[in-house]
């Protein structure tokens, strides 16, 4: 069995769980090297060992931070052309999708994007139209190159001792252009992240202000769930458009998904629609959500959700 | 200044999309459109021209005859001239084949600034803008949530989940463009009956010099094995609130073991 790349996701060698979900997958289909880019690679190394990274290459550089994402691709199919996988694993967000594309080209490989499972034949699985459809597809020319959505698998831990391998990449001129000029770092929530999150409650044009999101973070702390919102919601400036849920926002897929004041448009749904449990808040019966939904409340969200908070906080006791 | 704009026909989203037997996208059974992703980035072109006082703007396609439709919504917008590349080969090209014939497009329009969608509504892939930024050399600057032209630099605020970045690129470049950039114009209807006299050419394979084998579904370097339609969710249990729809809620979560 052949080397696995799986490109790391983290922050100052802090790793993401997706990234202990790639590694999972990697089992599947062969031995797992993981590649830190950036600072950090020896404080990642233990979980990366826990979730059986036998190997780490790391490239640290300072155009990795400099300029957008093409450094990051450099880096990644340089590795990759050392080191010659069975195939490359990375996470399926905006920048994970970037890289991949780059790399794809660069090394003439076949790309799929926004696996929700990769089988240890390497046969991908995705939605399609707004996840109406189930797909499965394969990579058929070059190293399968695989952006895989968070949540897609249950991390599991097989203990490996990574050696760290430090890996000198020379950047191209054309990769070193699209210069970061300043950045602008949000403030945490402290809620779960919303990709990851195992229940996401949601507000849309039905909570009506900024002030409305108020009674939706309520129900969420309530239950330890991450904030989500619709288009409507954040086009109005309601809340963040990193919470946006659906076609242009994130995907999620949690065990429960509260909508509250959301119609479900097909855009929206597109975000939501393959959560596990759906419910659903909204005074319209005849909004599309309801068919959805595994369990819907026709009332007003103002009435309906801080009521269901504070049965929550009863219960819990 | 010379502009190229990257415009999709797509199935309308709105619309029972589907796949045809050979699992390809189905374009045929259901009516197509400009992606409104794409709407975005016309809209930010003219925007540019608007504020320079002065730019050409070209739309480009690749597709079928009907994506003909694209290139005309969008000149309705405002711009100058279209190109459509359209050959039968094309036919199930995967997003390398894609980008490999709009960069050999674009590389013949020689622009200043491309600017494309942030993901084609039918596909949702999101990878052509990078694909083509890597095989033409030009600083890719993606997912734009503002764009700004000043001195021959291009600059962008691209809005991240940790935070958000400034961008800057000299020109020549390649911008994508996400919905928080702005809504796009409706067409007026000076601008539809301009748009029926603005040039648009056609350009097969053999005018790009790509032969038809690097291309289409025989080439594609994935491949869908199977599609099946997901099957539609179980209508569940819906009440209307009569003061205690928040405690019957609780009670659902409950027996459900998410309380
Ligand atoms: C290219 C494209 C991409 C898009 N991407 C996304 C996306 O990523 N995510 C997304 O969400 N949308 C997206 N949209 C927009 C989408 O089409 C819808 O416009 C949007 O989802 C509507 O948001 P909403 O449900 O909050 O608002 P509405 O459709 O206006 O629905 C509001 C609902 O709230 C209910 N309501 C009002 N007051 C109350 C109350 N007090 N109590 C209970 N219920 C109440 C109403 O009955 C109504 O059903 C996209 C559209 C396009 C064209
Ligand atoms: N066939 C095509 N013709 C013209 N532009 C395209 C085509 N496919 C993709 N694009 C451009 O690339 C962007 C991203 O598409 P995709 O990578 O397919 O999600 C779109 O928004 C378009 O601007």
């Amino acid at each position: 069995m052949g080397e696995v790349l799986v490109l790391v996701d983290h922050v100052d060698g802090a790793v993401r769980k997706t990234t202990t979900e790639l590694l999972t997958i990697a089992r599947r289909l062969g031995e797992p090297a993981a590649v830190v880019l950036g600072a950090g690679a020896d404080a990642a190394a233990a979980t990366l060992g826990a979730y059986g990274a036998t190997k780490i290459y790391a490239v640290d550089a300072p155009e990795l931070a400099e300029f957008l994402v093409a450094p990051k691709a450099e880096a990644l199919a340089a590795i990759a052309e050392k080191a010659s996988p069975s195939a490359i694993l990375v996470t399926s967000s905006a920048e994970g999708k970037e890289i991949a594309a780059r790399v794809a080209v660069r090394l003439g490989s076949g790309i799929i994007t926004d696996a929700v499972d990769v089988d240890a034949s390497g046969a991908a699985t995705q939605s399609a139209f707004a996840a109406s459809y189930i797909v499965t597809a394969k990579v058929t020319t070059g190293t399968p190159v695989i952006t895989v959505k968070p949540n897609s698998a249950a991390p599991e831990e097989a203990a490996a001792s990574p050696t760290v391998e430090q890996v000198a990449v020379t950047f191209s001129e054309a990769a070193t252009k699209a210069r970061i000029t300043e950045v602008a770092p949000r403030a945490k929530s402290g809620r779960p992240e919303l990709t990851e999150a195992a229940i996401v409650v949601s507000g849309g044009r039905g909570v009506g202000a900024a002030e409305g999101f108020g009674v939706i973070e309520a129900l969420a702390d309530s239950l330890g769930a991450a904030v989500g919102a619709s288009r409507a919601a954040t086009d109005a400036g309601w809340y963040p458009h990193a919470f946006q849920v659906g076609q242009t926002g994130k995907t999620v897929s949690p065990q429960l998904y509260i909508a509250n004041g959301i119609s479900g448009a097909i855009q929206h749904r597109a975000g939501m629609q393959t959560s596990k449990t759906i419910v659903a808040v909204n005074k319209d019966a005849e909004a599309p959500i309801f068919e959805l939904a595994d369990y819907g409340v026709v009332g007003d969200l103002f009435a309906v959700v801080p009521q269901l908070t504070d049965e929550v906080a009863k219960r819990k006791g | 200044m010379k502009i190229v704009v990257l415009v999709k026909h797509v199935p309308d989203a709105a619309s029972d999309r589907g796949f045809a037997a050979d699992h390809t996208t189905d374009r045929a059974a259901v009516e197509g459109r400009l992606s409104e992703l794409d709407e975005y980035a016309v809209e930010q072109a003219l925007q540019v021209v608007a504020n320079a006082g002065e730019g050409e703007i070209t739309y480009l396609t690749m597709g079928p005859e009907a994506a003909a439709d694209a290139l005309r919504k969008a000149l309705s917008m405002g711009g100058d001239a279209g190109v459509h590349v359209v050959d039968d080969a094309l036919h199930g090209s995967d997003a390398l084949a894609t980008s490999l014939v709009l960069a050999a497009a674009i590389e013949r329009l020689s622009p200043d600034l491309v600017i494309c969608g942030m993901a084609s509504t039918d596909g949702t892939m999101s990878v052509v803008p990078a694909m083509l930024s890597e095989r033409l050399g030009l600083p890719g600057l993606t997912m734009a949530a503002s764009l700004t032209l000043e001195g021959g630099q291009v600059t962008i605020r691209r809005d991240g989940d940790d935070a958000s970045t400034t961008v800057t690129a000299p020109l020549p470049a390649l911008v994508s463009v996400t919905d928080q950039t702005g809504e796009a114009r409706y067409p007026s209807f000076k601008g539809i009956m301009a748009a029926k006299k603005k040039p648009v050419e056609t350009l097969t394979l053999a005018d790009l010099g790509i032969e038809p084998a690097q291309v289409g579904l025989g080439a594609a370097w994935s491949a869908v094995e199977t599609v099946t339609k997901r099957p539609p969710r179980q209508a569940g249990t819906v009440v209307t609130d009569e003061g205690d729809g928040g405690t019957k809620l609780a009670e659902f979560l409950a027996t459900n073991k998410f309380i």
